[in-house]
């Protein structure tokens, strides 16, 4: 199985498999991921055609430094097993699947997947897995999926499917999706994979984008799917370390290390005690510091 | 591949083409049509022609409107285009693995 790099997933942006216009403006935003769609922005009469236009613009001109996913129809679908087939040869990241409900599903694809990459030479278990949770069955068995298969590395939520499925309105604060939210969140935290939020809908209400998205950096989300470009700067500012909690990191990491070298059981910060979490933090922070492109080396710390 | 009835793939988005490919008798004739053809229109008939010989067709008559299509997204659809005429479905199964 192929060992995993850690790739920031601070913002995802589809771009419809149908429109080259999309596919070629879609590289010059600063997403992290890049979703290649060929589910809901296709219609069942341009399947055929997404499948052929994404495999030769991912042959001709995959983006540069981005975590690049197509996302294929679901398990059920009669697009599955062409769209699978495609997807592998394309050569993603990732593959990201709608509508998991079940585990079984993911082991399904997964197995699959591992057939293709055989087949035509790839490495195995390279191909990546993002499960987008899209029904009240899916965040009821969030934990199953998250650790159903090694290639799954991130979970999603979808909030517009699945409030259609627990007979809730979707409303801008989201109330009706908070325990689905949590539900997914904390088994992505069991299972050590990445935690993706909902999308905010309004394009036009930034403040109301910025709030959703501080709530969800608090909650403890790792990014967050965007509809728009315009959302990319805003989701991909909140997701990265500030100056403030990188120093508090590298100041956390700085003590664990001398009480190591002491021979200290319990090392303390500012009078406090740093436990594992508040290590483990500090750790997550400067990786996501690291893949945002800021440089560590040589970062003085300032107390 | 057997050309069997008329079938268009693509659109008139900018960044894409319209292809459209026809049953033809005397080998593969196109038509082009594009702002850019003074500077790209060789290379764009290269691709074309291209694209239909590794198809294994021989005859047809194909009408290209252009919007500014990137050589790969001329390729795909000329390919969707082709497949739809012949009434036959990709075969994924010899495509390669992409690169990158």
């Amino acid at each position: 199985m192929a060992e995993r790099e850690i790739h920031l997933k601070r913002t995802g942006l589809y771009a419809s498999g149908c429109s080259p216009v999309n596919m070629i403006q879609a590289v010059f935003y600063n997403e992290d991921m890049l979703v290649y769609d060929l589910e809901d922005s296709v219609p069942a009469s341009e399947k055929d055609a997404a499948r052929i236009l994404v495999y030769q613009m991912m042959k001709h001109h995959r983006p540069r430094d981005k975590y690049v996913a197509i996302r294929v129809n679901g398990l059920y679908s009669e697009y599955f097993e062409e769209d699978i087939q495609v997807a592998v040869r394309a050569n993603p990241d990732a593959l990201r699947i709608p509508k998991v409900e079940y585990a079984r599903e993911v082991q399904e694809i997964s197995r699959r997947v591992a057939e293709i990459e055989e087949k035509i030479g790839l490495e195995a278990g390279k191909i990546e897995l993002i499960c987008n949770i899209e029904s009240y069955m899916g965040v009821l068995n969030a934990r199953e999926i998250a650790s159903a298969d090694p290639r799954v590395t991130a979970l999603t939520v979808s909030a517009e499917d699945l409030t259609a499925s627990m007979k809730a309105q979707r409303t801008k604060k989201g109330l009706e999706v908070f325990y689905a939210r949590n539900a997914v969140l904390l088994a992505c935290r069991a299972a050590g994979v990445d935690a993706l939020d909902v999308v905010f809908s309004d394009i036009n209400d930034e403040e109301g984008l910025r709030e959703d998205t501080a709530l969800a950096k608090n909650l403890g989300f790792d990014g967050k799917s965007v509809i728009h470009p315009r959302q990319i700067d805003v989701v991909n500012g909140f997701f990265t370390p500030s100056q403030k909690e990188i120093n508090y990191a590298l100041r956390v990491l700085d003590a664990v290390e001398k009480g190591r070298k002491a021979g200290k059981g319990a090392v303390t910060l500012d009078g406090s005690m740093i436990d594992k979490p508040i290590e483990l933090r500090a750790r997550t922070t400067l990786a996501q510091a690291r893949a945002a492109g800021i440089k560590l080396d040589g970062m003085v710390t300032i107390k | 591949m057997e050309i069997k009835k008329t079938a268009m793939a693509g659109s008139m988005e900018s960044s894409d083409c319209m292809v459209t490919v026809r049953p033809g008798i005397h080998g593969i004739q196109i038509d082009l049509q594009s702002d850019v053809k003074v500077m790209f229109g060789e290379s764009i008939l290269a691709t074309v022609r291209q694209t239909l010989e590794e198809l294994a067709v021989s005859d047809a008559e194909v009408s290209v409107l252009d919007r500014g299509a990137l050589d790969c997204v001329i390729r795909a659809r000329v390919q969707c285009a082709a497949c739809r005429a012949a009434e036959t479905s990709w075969d994924w199964t010899k495509e390669v693995v992409c690169l990158g």
